[in-house]
């Protein structure tokens, strides 16, 4: 744990956003986790992604449950709001939340045993709901908090620090976001910044639930060998199919591309996301496909990385509900108690 | 890019900006840590082994150190490392104990010093601890030079020059003062094993337009008007006083005229403001005064009246910028301007001139007047005679003829031992001691402090101007001066790479608040200074690239905005960057450090 304070000094040529900041000010607090934490890296993707994007730190929501990745909400965007909840239960607070104020950037921050573990009956509820925000999990294969015994993530046959095997199946949370109705899915790895920051820009404009799994080392319980969730692990079999990026509505769409290389994806809000296939057969848009994909290349202990599954033109819990456009924190009593002739017409029409 | 040699002992001394940039190479950063720990003698000692006159330099230096010094770049204003310089003199203890013995039984060789000024002053210093017998020959009858008989008593109070001249003379020098030398070959005939020429360029420039012969009478050279204030042979000027001319010799004349009683003082420049020799600070002061600074008026003619001076025409000019840049004069073509002046002093230079060198010794001299010499080692033509200090390549000031003064000595020495002078130079040299000392735990302050410099104090304006003996500035008190020490960044404690620890986690990328640091695939040095975190955009400040790590890549780090603040080496999990402080060895004799 570093003590000093991270010196406001900055590089003078530090780039200057739309809204007149720089990435320096979507920092937080100085990390407490562990020196070399893949979270930690995590954490710098997301400052440079929200820089990059220009969106007001105020206008964040970000929400955790328990664990060293839980604690990194507090190591970024220091000036918006935020939640440490309860462990596994990030994503019931993240439903009231966003019900509640749906004009917020809703960033949720989990780990592998806080959403695959104790939350996982959570997870898979959150994503059914299709939340409008960014789910995030720092997957270090291991609860680090605690001092890193095997988390659900874990593949099976890989060993913890001592040498000890892991007897169980791992939960691929990835697959499941895709089986279960998540419409932005990818994966990544702390180490790989360009594909990581890309990657949280999209998420985060997208409308609708998306969803990361960033595997993300764990220094101090998970990083030997005999871990498939180490540095040296994924620089070797990390297999990157589709990269991504945010491009904003000002900018031209991109049209002659070489053929099946690059693809602009348009988005609600006439932005583009720009998807580069760096596996020719690889398609980010067929669901079944990529859930086949990862499997057979999962078999051969290849770690799949990327935007792997889009679909632009869906709808999120606030259309599926069919609520109002103000959000509901905004609405006075008169519209929350519209009065008795009000109750009298509802109670009427179930009659 | 090939990978970095840290062993070069230049890398991380450029690193050090301050220290690279004195020429004599002060350690810097040591000294003010051991301001800040109150150590005050330390840090005197430290200075006085490699500049040899701290207090005198606390309050005079031309400070090269300070335009370096890496806080202008990464905040705004740099240390104030010269006036720190002067708190360790200022509150230092007793240094007895601490100076270089000198032996009583001699080594059998004698040198002869020419002149009493800084230069052969540190000859004298440097020689006498090694046992040689050493003679100084002074036209003066005290010691210090131009230090004593230029620099006036409000920058520099007579009882601090005289205490680190005499320190020096005290170690055993034998002093031949009141003795104007005026045939070198005399010297050379008294048998000296070698002969060290520290004279000075002790002429004042003089400007030959209409009227100056006969206003003679009341036009003064400079620097002849401050060494006669100097040795109180003149107490007062009269009238209205115009100083003609733009560096710091102008600065103390027209100081000095406005504390004798001038009833106007005007400096008049021929050149802009901004291109004036002298120094910021100077110019800065003067103003304070209320001494008008007047620029771009070349003299035209001196008017006078029965041998009696009554004033100058000056020309109107602006300075534009050529086709190559460099600024050349033009006339404005406004009407030539009248100034009325009782007295001129004319501060346009100096220059060396050695007329007693006869030119047959051996000794040759460039069409400039100056001595042919050997750059590293400072020998003459004649292999027995050295120069250093305004005598060997024309005036400059105080450190440099520190600095002259160190390699003049080793050349001397390994000439009396029959060594070649720069086969057998001792080189240089750098160590590296890790500064870690426990988790998380440094032996230095490295936390990042954002404070402003802090302004010296001064004294009263109408006590300073009343009386020419006061001192202006007040110097730091030991408070301030620790505040101001905290700026230092700590630059020679040195970020170092070990490439075969990295996993290339990226945490030290993420914690650096200057983007120093980046992990990309090699280039060549122009294209990849455009890849990194931050554009590497200084090309005086170096690259620091490893080995390849196992991805292929290369740690890159940009010298130029690294704060030292440790942050890389804290987040670092395999401590492969660990915090070392870089230690040069700068070969100098009789140094105290060694
Ligand atoms: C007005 C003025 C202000 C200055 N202010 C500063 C300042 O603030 N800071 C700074 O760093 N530098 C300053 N300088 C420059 C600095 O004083 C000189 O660069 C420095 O003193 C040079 O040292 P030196 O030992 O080479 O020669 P000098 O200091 O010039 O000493 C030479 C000595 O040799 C003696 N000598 C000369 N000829 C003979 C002879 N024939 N026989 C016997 N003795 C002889 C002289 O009397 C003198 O004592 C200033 C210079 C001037 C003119
Ligand atoms: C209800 C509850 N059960 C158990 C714990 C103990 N606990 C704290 S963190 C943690 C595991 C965290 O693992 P993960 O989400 O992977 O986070 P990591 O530290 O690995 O980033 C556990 C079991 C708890 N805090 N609360
Ligand atoms: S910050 Fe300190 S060590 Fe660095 S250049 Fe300035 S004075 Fe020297
Ligand atoms: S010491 Fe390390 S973290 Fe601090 S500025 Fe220098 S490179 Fe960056
Ligand atoms: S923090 Fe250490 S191990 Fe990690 S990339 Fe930097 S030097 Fe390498
Ligand atoms: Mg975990």
């Amino acid at each position: 744990m570093t003590f000093v304070a991270k010196p406001t000094a900055r590089h003078p040529s530090l780039k200057i956003n739309e809204i007149g900041l720089t990435r320096r000010d979507y920092e937080g607090s100085v990390s407490t986790l562990c020196a070399g934490c893949g979270h930690d890296s995590v954490s710098a993707a997301i400052v440079s992604a929200c820089a990059e994007l220009g969106l007001p730190p105020h206008k964040f929501l970000k929400i955790s449950g328990i664990g060293c990745s839980s604690k990194t909400p507090n190591y970024f965007l220091g000036h918006s709001h935020g939640f440490n909840s309860v462990h596994g239960r990030m994503p019931s607070v993240a439903t009231g939340a966003s019900l509640a104020n749906k004009e917020l950037y809703c960033l949720g921050i989990s780990g592998d045993g806080d959403s695959a573990s104790i939350g996982f009956g959570q997870f898979a509820h959150i994503v059914r709901r299709r939340i409008n925000m960014l789910y995030i999990v720092d997957n270090n294969g291991t609860y680090g908090l605690t001092k890193g015994q095997f988390s659900a993530t874990n593949d099976l046959g890989s060993t913890s620090k001592r040498g000890v095997p892991n007897l169980y199946e791992p939960i691929d949370l990835v697959s499941m976001a895709m089986q279960i109705g998540a419409t932005f899915v990818a994966r990544s790895f702390s180490g790989d910044k360009r594909q990581l920051v890309g990657l949280i820009k999209a998420g985060l404009m997208h409308r609708g639930f998306s969803f990361i799994d960033v595997i993300s080392p764990c220094v101090a319980f998970n990083n030997h060998n005999g871990s498939t969730k180490s540095f040296a692990h994924m620089r070797n079999m990390q297999r990157e199919v589709v990269s991504a990026d945010y491009v904003a509505p000002q900018v031209e769409m991109q049209i002659d591309y070489a053929a099946g290389e690059t693809e602009d994806v348009t988005m609600p809000d006439g932005a583009h996301l720009r998807l580069r296939k760096l596996h020719s057969d690889y398609d980010p848009h067929d669901r079944l496909h990529a859930i086949n994909y990862l499997g057979e290349r999962g078999r051969e202990g290849e770690v799949v990385t990327g935007l792997l599954y889009v679909k632009s033109d869906t709808e999120n819990t606030h259309d599926i509900l069919n609520l109002v456009d103000t959000p509901l924190n905004s609405l006075d009593e008169e519209d929350l108690c519209p009065g008795l002739d009000a109750l009298e017409s509802i109670n009427q029409s179930f009659r | 890019m090939k990978p970095t040699n840290i062993h070069n002992p230049d890398y991380f001394h450029k690193v050090v900006d301050c220290q690279w940039a004195c020429p004599a190479h002060t350690p810097v950063p040591e000294y003010i840590r051991l301001i800040a720990a109150e150590r005050y003698t330390e840090a005197y000692m430290l200075n006085w082994d490699s500049n040899v006159f701290p207090g005198i330099l606390g309050r005079t230096c031309d400070r090269p150190c300070e335009p370096a010094c890496r806080r202008v770049r990464t905040e705004e204003k740099p240390v104030a490392i010269c006036r720190l310089k002067r708190v360790a003199a200022d509150y230092k203890g007793d240094i007895t104990d601490y100076l270089p013995p000198v032996p009583k039984k001699k080594n059998g060789f004698r040198v002869a010093l020419l002149g009493c000024g800084p230069a052969s002053l540190a000859v004298a210093r440097d020689l006498l601890p090694l046992g040689y017998e050493v003679h100084m020959f002074e036209k003066d009858p005290a010691g210090g030079g131009m230090m004593r008989t230029q620099i006036p008593a409000f920058r520099l109070p007579a009882d601090v020059l005289e205490e680190e001249v005499d320190l020096i003379l005290d170690m055993g020098v034998e002093c031949h003062f009141g003795h104007e030398i005026t045939s070198m070959k005399e010297m050379l005939d008294m048998g000296f094993d070698a002969y060290f020429v520290g004279t000075g360029a002790p002429r004042g420039r003089d400007l030959d337009i209409p009227g100056r012969a006969e206003s003679d009478a009341h036009i003064s050279i400079g620097i002849d008007w401050l060494s006669s204030v100097a040795f109180g042979h003149t107490t007062s000027i009269q009238g209205k006083v115009i100083v003609m001319g733009g560096g710091n010799t102008a600065m103390d004349c027209c100081r000095t005229s406005k504390r004798l009683g001038a009833e106007s003082v005007h400096v008049v420049v021929r050149s802009g403001f901004d291109v004036m020799k002298a120094s910021e600070w100077e110019k800065e002061e003067a103003m304070l005064e209320g001494i008008p600074i007047i620029n771009n008026r070349p003299p035209r003619e001196f008017v006078h009246e029965g041998g009696k001076l009554k004033g100058i025409w000056f020309t109107c000019i602006e300075q534009v910028p050529d086709e190559n840049g460099r600024l050349k004069s033009v006339p404005t073509g406004e009407p030539d301007v009248f100034m009325e002046a009782d007295h001129v002093l004319m501060a346009i230079g100096q220059e060396n001139h050695c007329p007693w060198i006869e030119r047959d010794l051996g000794i040759e001299f460039d069409k400039w007047d100056c001595p042919v010499l050997d750059e590293i080692t400072f020998q003459s033509t004649n292999a027995k005679v050295f120069f250093g200090g305004d005598s060997a390549f024309g005036p400059e000031n105080i450190i440099w003829a520190s600095a002259h003064a160190h390699q003049a000595a080793i050349s001397i020495h390994l000439m009396c031992q029959g060594k070649d002078l720069k086969k057998d130079r001792p080189p240089r040299g750098v160590n590296l001691i890790s500064q870690k000392m426990g988790v998380h735990e440094w032996s230095y302050d490295s936390e990042h402090d954002p404070a402003k410099r802090v302004f010296v104090p001064h004294s009263k304006l109408d006590k300073t101007l009343s009386n020419i003996k006061v001192e202006v500035e007040l110097g730091f008190d030991a408070r301030l001066g620790a505040h101001e020490a905290q700026r230092c960044l700590n630059c020679d404690i040195q970020t170092v790479f070990t490439e075969k620890l990295c996993i290339e986690c990226d945490a030290c990328v993420d914690i650096c608040p200057m983007d120093c640091i980046s992990f990309v695939e090699n280039g060549e040095e122009a294209e990849l200074r455009t890849r990194l975190m931050a554009p590497a955009e200084n090309l005086e400040q170096d690259l620091y690239v490893s080995e390849a790590l196992p991805t292929t890549r290369v740690m890159v780090k940009d010298e130029d905005l690294c704060l030292h603040c440790g942050l890389c080496a804290e987040r670092c999990p395999t401590n492969a960057w660990d915090m070392q402080k870089s230690v040069f060895h700068l070969p100098q004799l009789g140094s105290y450090a060694e």
